[in-house]
């Protein structure tokens, strides 16, 4: 095994198919000897994030690539799409609050991944978005 | 195809949904059908036991919101039992808890909704 080993999945845009990738992720944390409580945080925030990629994709005959990188105590999981892109800056934290008198339930997604994960970038085109995401060990 | 069910039962005026399987937008909408239909039966206290929902997103979450503001409009509440640490983490974040109550177990639930 190499010093930074790497577990790539590439999944099609179907319901429920981000289960497959956290399927992969358990095996990844539990290969990191992660707590049960971080590899549920990764399981939810990789839930959101390709929840994320699937809506941002122009079509669903599209793929969204998963890697995961085991960088030394740190797990990098990079999510990308080749969907249309959006500035992350722009996107408001959700307050249920707001929500609740609100037509627009949705949009917790980046707020969660935020609040699950260790770190969170995104890069962003109209040519698709990259989220990279961390969790240390 | 989603395999989440709900069932369903009464014990008094608390109607118990216990779920199965993962709570996405396609569970979420079984569970606000069957909150939709007890409430034009003039039932507005929900208890929703998810001991066999380990996975949520936040689409089929969202949801509750949803019957969180409808409850509202009778004075209703909603509440949820056997949470799995993350799925109560994740209402946590989203602000569940500020609307909706959680219980440990079911019985804990029934005994304090129908106080």
């Amino acid at each position: 095994m190499g010093k930074t080993p790497k577990v790539e999945l590439s999944i099609p845009i179907i319901p429920d198919m981000e289960l497959a990738a956290t399927q992969t992720s358990e095996v990844v944390a539990r290969h990191m000897g992660l707590s049960q409580e971080k590899s549920d945080e990764i399981k939810m925030a990789l839930i959101e994030a390709c929840i994320n990629a699937f809506e941002h994709s122009k079509t669903e005959e599209g793929q969204v690539e998963i890697n995961f990188v085991i960088d030394d105590n740190t797990l990098v999981i990079k999510v990308t799409d080749q969907g249309v892109g959006f500035d992350s800056n722009t996107v408001q934290i959700p307050k249920i609050e707001q929500k609740i008198k609100s037509d627009h339930k949705r949009g917790w997604g980046l707020q969660l991944i935020k609040e699950l994960m260790d770190t969170v970038e995104f890069e962003s085109t109209d040519e698709g978005t990259t989220v990279t995401m961390t969790k240390k060990k | 195809m989603s395999d989440f069910q709900v069932t369903v039962k009464e014990a008094g005026d608390v109607v118990v949904l216990t779920t199965d399987g993962y709570l996405n937008n396609i569970g979420g909408e079984k569970i606000s059908e069957v909150c939709d239909s007890h409430m034009e039966s003039g039932k507005n206290t929900f208890l929703i036991n998810l001991e066999k929902t380990s996975v949520v997103n936040s689409i089929g979450v969202s949801i509750l919101i949803e019957i969180i503001e409808k409850l509202q409009e009778s004075n209703g509440k909603l509440a949820y039992c056997n949470l799995a640490p993350i799925v109560e983490k994740t209402f946590n974040i989203m602000g569940l808890t500020k609307y909706s109550t959680i219980y440990s177990t079911e019985e804990e639930g029934l005994s304090d909704l129908s106080s």
